[in-house]
């Protein structure tokens, strides 16, 4: 990770805190008990498929829904607990939404304005400048949000809520409804100008890459539950759970079996774990296809399946001798027909991820 | 990094059971004082109907007039007799313009929708003073045949059959053509690529999508004739909703007059139930895909004029014709004696008409306005449904809203005097316009509410939450994002009630204080005396108020007309 872009640490207060936050409608849980805490300066990103409470948690935290149960800091202050609930207005919270929601009566100079209503006027007018000088807009002040083009709402929703300096930023999927080559560009833009602020920021997305590539921190959430909350390397890297490891990037799972500090499974010998030196256990691997090497082997009994050509990279699906298939990123030059026998091993030097029932497992289970 | 706890104890074992039920529910995020007033607006709409419900069944003895049987058997008479005729005119015509091509169709698709804009009570008039004993229809045939030529008694059940007919038949002709055109071509195109012959696919595909909008047009019509009793007084048709009147204004008696309307009350409830039940379980609203579907059929020579002139007639006896009469009366007595026309009756009648529609269109929009808001705060299910509650007053028949509110009025009178106040507030037995706006408020906050309503619901929700977290208070988004924003609708919600109002006769006849009259009781109350080239005048000021909504209508019709010539 860029050093630069480590977010601020220390003794000072959370931006953000969720503690023990649940909330259910009717019969069904939106969020379950979710703990979370947000540095200052810190950019979380959610992710999940739909329906795992991410929007919940967002909406929860901007006020817009009440939690039954858990308390919500920001910036030190109770904002729901107990028999405390701040409404929207009171939370020093800035939302940026997937369509802008910019009030089209009002000119983009207006738009900004409108939550620093309580300043003087010369000092709102500076104000309104400064964050339009942020977001490179100051020369369509006097515009009308239908004037714009997509990123540019974009980008005054994101003066907009930055303008009254909320405690935290909250943006729900803030790019997708962009086009698709504008999209890295505007992403880009928005970070910069969060990084630049100092601001505290959660994006919810549904989009793995783009939570990996700009979150500090990416949160994974399932069914109301956060699976997971880290770096990206270590959500990619060393995920929590089963589900973690397939939602996040590809992966296939093979069953294997740990002796003696030498995890083994069908292709042969994986890696040693150091550590597990005294156990004899079963559990699975996780193996992620740019982890997968293959070598054209006529003995082997393992052949290609498909062939999918990406560009850059091929993926090739291989059948083992079980039935069980593994994905394996070749070179752009590799093509191995569909039949071709091929025999199966890891990449040298990697750290699998390993699991024992749905829960990733670092250290040998005790014996039962 | 600041630390986070990772939940990895959170294995289901099953789904639902691994969240222990939090013992504490704290209520939403609406806000208290605004999902109050809903509420009370709901209860301010609900008290009049439920009023007559609680005094009627609460009333030990029965107070029924005699006639009650024939009244019912008049009423259900009345109702099947214009539900059929408004079926065959209303289904007959958009059938003909949706499958058939003729002269002047693209002009008459719409102008069909024009006897939306008169008044049953001021058709009615027309027809008896052109079809009666004395009327030019009548003298010429004695002229022809001899005064002893058989003439049907025109002031009868048929003739209100025929007049509400009329007047009544575009809505189920607006509604059966919106299914024809909107949801019916892309299953009409897929009938046909199956094989279905074209009448087949028409009656079994087209029709059976059609009925719930048939149906609910047909419940529309029965609504207007239930809440009808001053058209049918000209034709000497004794409805329950009649009866309500005569016992109320000629008796003073409450108690009679309490469970009459009850009984209307009940035939609303029968034909809402009766609606529900034609429509099944068949709830498709659902558009039926872009589609050509019916390919209109070109009627050529006689038959193509054929088409014409039913179109023709039927547009001619609703609206032409009528209009042009009271045209040749109005302009006719102009000429005679020019100082008729400020007859300072009819200013006075004229300013009381705006002035009540006025302050009821405000209140109506105010009121929608109120509830539009609320619910953009997030009022949650409960406010969802009282404002729903609201916009039932417009099913309820005038008889029922107008003995409803006597009786609130009442109930609010002894209250009054038990607190110490001489006389009560004085209001029921004088009658008062503050009862008359009361029930306009209740009968007509339905079209303030869905006009202002679906203005609410062009603007995302996100809008209003916007400005929530940019520290807006909720009557700054009120005032900042939300009016400004639903203005059309505000505007469309204003002339509606506006138009409703002057137009609305039954409400007025039943709460109006001795003195008290409008345009449209003047024009009944001339006509009842057989005063029609003086009605001629206050007839076509409705008539001509009437119209503004039928363009609203027309610009709809059009738009959704897919065999509208390009250019």
């Amino acid at each position: 990770m860029n050093p630069a872009l480590t977010p601020v640490t220390g003794a000072t207060t959370p931006a953000l805190v969720l503690d023990d936050v649940t909330k259910t409608y009717g019969g069904t849980v939106a969020a379950s008990s979710l703990d979370l805490t947000a540095a200052p300066g810190e950019l979380v990103t959610l992710i999940g498929p739909s329906g795992c409470g991410k929007s919940t948690t967002l909406r929860l935290v901007a006020g817009l829904e009440r939690p039954d149960a858990g308390t919500i800091r920001i910036a030190g202050d109770v904002v729901a607990g107990g028999r405390t609930w701040q409404p929207p207005e009171r939370r020093r919270v800035g939302l940026v939404f997937q369509d802008h929601a910019l009030f089209p009566h009002l000119t983009v100079a207006q738009n900004v304005a409108f939550g620093l209503d309580k300043m003087p006027r010369r000092e709102r007018t500076a104000r309104v400048g400064e964050v339009l000088e942020l977001v490179r807009l100051g020369h369509l002040a006097s515009r009308y949000p239908h004037e714009l083009s997509g990123g540019e709402q974009q980008r005054v929703a994101l003066a907009r809520a930055l303008a009254p300096r909320p405690a935290v930023v909250l943006l729900d999927e803030p790019f997708s409804s962009l086009d698709e080559n504008l999209r890295a560009q505007v992403r880009a833009d928005t970070v910069a100008v969060l990084r630049e602020t100092g601001t505290t920021a959660m994006l919810v997305t549904h989009d793995q890459t783009e939570a990996l590539s700009i979150g500090d921190r990416v949160v994974v959430m399932r069914d109301g539950v956060i699976e997971q909350a880290d770096t990206p390397e270590k959500v990619f890297e060393a995920p929590a759970t089963r589900f973690v490891a397939s939602f996040m990037g590809d992966a296939d799972f093979l069953p294997a079996h740990v002796r003696d500090a030498l995890l083994t499974c069908e292709i042969g010998v994986v890696s040693t774990v150091p550590g597990w030196a005294n156990c004899d256990v079963d559990v699975d691997v996780v193996l992620r296809p740019h982890e997968v090497a293959l070598t054209l082997d006529p003995e082997s009994k393992a052949h290609v399946v498909a062939v999918e050509y990406h560009g850059a990279f091929v993926l090739h699906t291989v059948q083992l001798a079980s039935g069980r298939t593994l994905r394996s990123w070749q070179p752009h030059g590799v093509r191995h027909p569909v039949g071709t026998a091929v025999a199966v091993s890891v990449v040298p030097g990697i750290t699998p991820t390993l699991l024992v029932g749905d829960e990733a497992v670092t250290q040998p289970p005790p014996p039962r | 990094m600041t630390e986070t706890v990772v939940r990895a104890d959170g294995t289901p074992e099953t789904p639902g059971t691994r969240h222990p039920a939090r013992p504490r529910r704290t209520s939403g995020t609406g806000r208290p004082a605004w999902s109050l007033l809903v509420l009370l607006i709901a209860a301010l709409v609900a008290t009049p109907v439920v009023a007559v419900v609680v005094e009627a069944v609460t009333s030990t003895s029965l107070a029924l007039p005699r006639g009650l049987g024939s009244m019912v058997v008049t009423t259900v008479a009345l109702m099947v007799g214009v539900g059929l005729g408004t079926l065959v005119v209303g289904g007959g015509l958009a059938w003909l313009v949706t499958a058939y091509r003729f002269p002047l169709r693209d002009m008459l698709v719409w102008l069909l929708v024009l006897p939306l804009a008169m008044p049953a009570y001021i058709l009615g008039f027309v027809f008896l003073s052109t079809f009666d004993i004395s009327g030019p229809v009548q003298t010429g045939l004695r002229s022809v045949f001899g005064p002893d030529v058989w003439t049907p008694d025109v002031r009868s059940l048929p003739g209100a059959i025929i007049v509400m007919s009329l007047t009544l038949y575009p809505y189920v002709y607006l509604l059966a053509r919106a299914a024809l055109v909107e949801q019916a071509p892309g299953t009409y195109d897929a009938a046909r690529t199956l094989g279905a012959s074209r009448a087949r696919a028409f009656w079994k595909v087209l029709l059976p999508l059609a009925r719930p909008s048939l149906a609910a047009g047909l419940a529309l019509v029965m609504m207007e004739v239930l809440t009808d009793f001053a058209t049918v007084q000209y034709f000497g048709v004794q409805t329950v909703s009649v009866g309500v009147y005569l016992v109320w204004h000629g008796l003073f008696n409450f108690h009679a007059a309490t469970q009459l309307s009850a009984l209307v009350l009940l035939f609303a409830v029968a034909v809402l139930a009766g609606e529900r039940l034609m429509r099944g379980r068949a709830r498709y609203h659902q558009k039926g895909g872009r589609g050509r579907g019916l390919e209109p059929y070109r009627l050529t020579g006689w038959r193509g004029w054929g088409a014409t002139l039913l179109c023709v007639l039927a547009l001619g006896a609703g609206f032409v014709v009528p209009v042009a009469r009271l045209l040749v009366w109005a302009v006719g007595d102009a000429v005679a004696d020019p100082g008729s026309l400020l007859d300072p009756r009819f200013l006075e009648y004229l300013v009381n008409s705006t002035v009540v529609a006025a302050i009821a269109a405000l209140v109506c929009v105010l009121l929608a306005l109120t509830m539009g808001h609320a619910l953009r705060l997030g009022g949650g299910r409960v406010v969802r449904t009282a404002s729903q509650l609201t916009t039932f007053g417009y099913a309820v028949p005038g008889a029922v809203v107008g003995i409803g509110v006597l009786i609130a009025f009442a109930a609010l009178d002894s209250a009054l005097r038990k607190m110490g106040v001489p006389g009560g507030t004085g209001l029921l037995v004088t009658g008062s316009v503050l009862g008359i706006l009361y029930a306009y408020v209740v009968r007509f906050l339905a079209p303030a509410y869905q006009a202002v309503d679906a203005s609410f619901a062009k603007i995302s929700p996100t809008m209003t939450l916007s400005a929530m977290s940019l520290g807006a208070s909720p009557r700054r988004i009120l005032a900042r994002v939300h009016l400004p924003l639903v203005r059309p609708g505000v505007a469309v919600a204003l002339v509606l009630v506006m138009i409703d109002a002057v137009k609305e006769l039954p409400i007025v006849l039943l709460l109006r204080p001795f003195g008290f009259t409008t345009v449209s009781v003047w024009v009944y109350e001339l006509a009842s005396e057989n005063f029609w080239r003086q009605a001629a005048l206050p007839a076509l000021v409705i008539v001509a108020v009437a119209t503004v909504p039928v363009f609203f209508l027309f610009r709809q019709v059009r738009l959704v007309d897919p065999h509208r010539k390009v250019g």
